[in-house]
């Protein structure tokens, strides 16, 4: 039950980007920009993504990450941000104790 | 993302400030604004709304879509005294999602038997305090009604002004900590923001139900910031 009011700065998105782009790696930031019914991750929640495809953090439940991490690749490599937009499957939306399913709208952009 | 911003993001965001980042999702472009910088305009009203709320959204001003990242602190409680009220507060504070702290010198108040699983400092506000500073994110209570305990954690919550002040004891007991806080140099516009009696008015008298009149009026406290101040509960 013991929660924190600072930040888990091993486990923060930003903190971790902002850890790889002082080591010099190139990094893409998605971010959570849109919900519709039932979305296991809030807006604004971030996904963090290097260009080896290590990653931190979470926009979903896990069933979409692998697409952000492919298309943070492109826009790592273009340095042109992009929008994507998924359906969460029904699975998922069950699993998190919900079965109406939902939809997000995830935007993706390069560090700098 | 501008890494510029983000490092300023990251800073303001380790030293519990609040801050949001306005993307311009048409161009990208982004910024970082501080809670209480001023910006024009459309966005500018859209800006406040979303400090208060904590949402992040995206919001059509001046014809352009943004999308507004929200970063509040984490709102915490500490409280001053190892008392019943306190036994009953710190389980339910952190269930509302409110981490909590208590503080209190008496030894034999501040046991790790008395408050399994709490952070909990056997030592006076005034160490306690220095090493973790309060700030506007911080409620503070202050229950033990013994001036040499309470009345420097009160001052030092005035000066950090947290949202939220509260002071067990009676109007009478009240009375005589103003005339100690004015004494002390708090200016009388901040003595007023503290709640006391203590808690919202729900006829609370047990330690547990005095618990919940507390918490409950700090979650107001907090979801009302930078609103007209509702009524003072009359409580405890």
């Amino acid at each position: 039950m013991q929660n924190t009011a600072h930040l888990d700065e091993s486990r923060d998105p930003l903190i971790i980007a902002e850890g790889w782009m002082k080591n010099g790696k190139d990094v893409a930031i998605a971010t959570v920009v849109e919900t519709w019914g039932s979305a296991p991750r809030p807006v604004g929640s971030h996904l963090v993504i290097d260009a080896e495809g290590n990653f931190h953090g979470s926009v979903s439940g896990g069933c979409v990450e692998g697409a952000v991490v492919s298309e943070a690749a492109d826009v790592i490599e273009s340095g042109k941000p992009r929008m994507l937009e998924f359906g969460v499957a029904d699975e998922t939306a069950w699993q998190v104790g919900l079965s109406c399913g939902g939809r997000i709208k995830v935007y993706v952009e390069r560090l700098g | 993302m501008d890494p510029l911003h983000l490092k300023k993001l990251n800073a303001e965001r380790r030293a519990r400030r609040a801050a949001i980042l306005v993307t311009d999702l048409g161009d990208g472009r982004d910024r970082m604004v501080r809670e209480g910088d001023t910006v024009a305009g459309e966005l500018g009203e859209a800006i406040v709304k979303a400090f208060r709320s904590g949402n992040s959204g995206s919001v059509v001003a001046e014809g352009r879509n943004f999308f507004l990242n929200v970063h509040l602190p984490q709102p915490r409680l500490v409280v001053i005294g190892a008392v019943h009220i306190s036994q009953a507060l710190a389980p339910m504070a952190q269930i509302a999602g409110y981490p909590l702290e208590i503080i209190d010198p008496r030894t034999a108040f501040a046991t790790d038997d008395r408050f399994p699983d709490v952070t909990l400092f056997a030592e006076w506000p005034e160490d306690v305090l220095k090493a973790h500073p309060l700030d506007g994110y911080t409620a503070l209570a202050a229950l033990t009604h013994d001036p040499k305990i309470d009345d420097f954690a009160l001052k030092a919550a005035l000066d950090a002004d947290c949202f939220y002040i509260g002071a067990l004891g009676s109007r009478k007991t009240h009375a005589k900590r103003v005339e100690r806080l004015m004494a002390m140099g708090a200016p009388s516009e901040g003595i007023e923001k503290i709640h006391a009696p203590i808690g919202l008015d729900i006829g609370s008298a047990s330690p547990g139900e005095i618990a919940v009149a507390v918490l409950a009026e700090v979650i107001r406290a907090f979801r009302s910031r930078g609103t007209a101040r509702l009524p003072k509960g009359q409580a405890a």
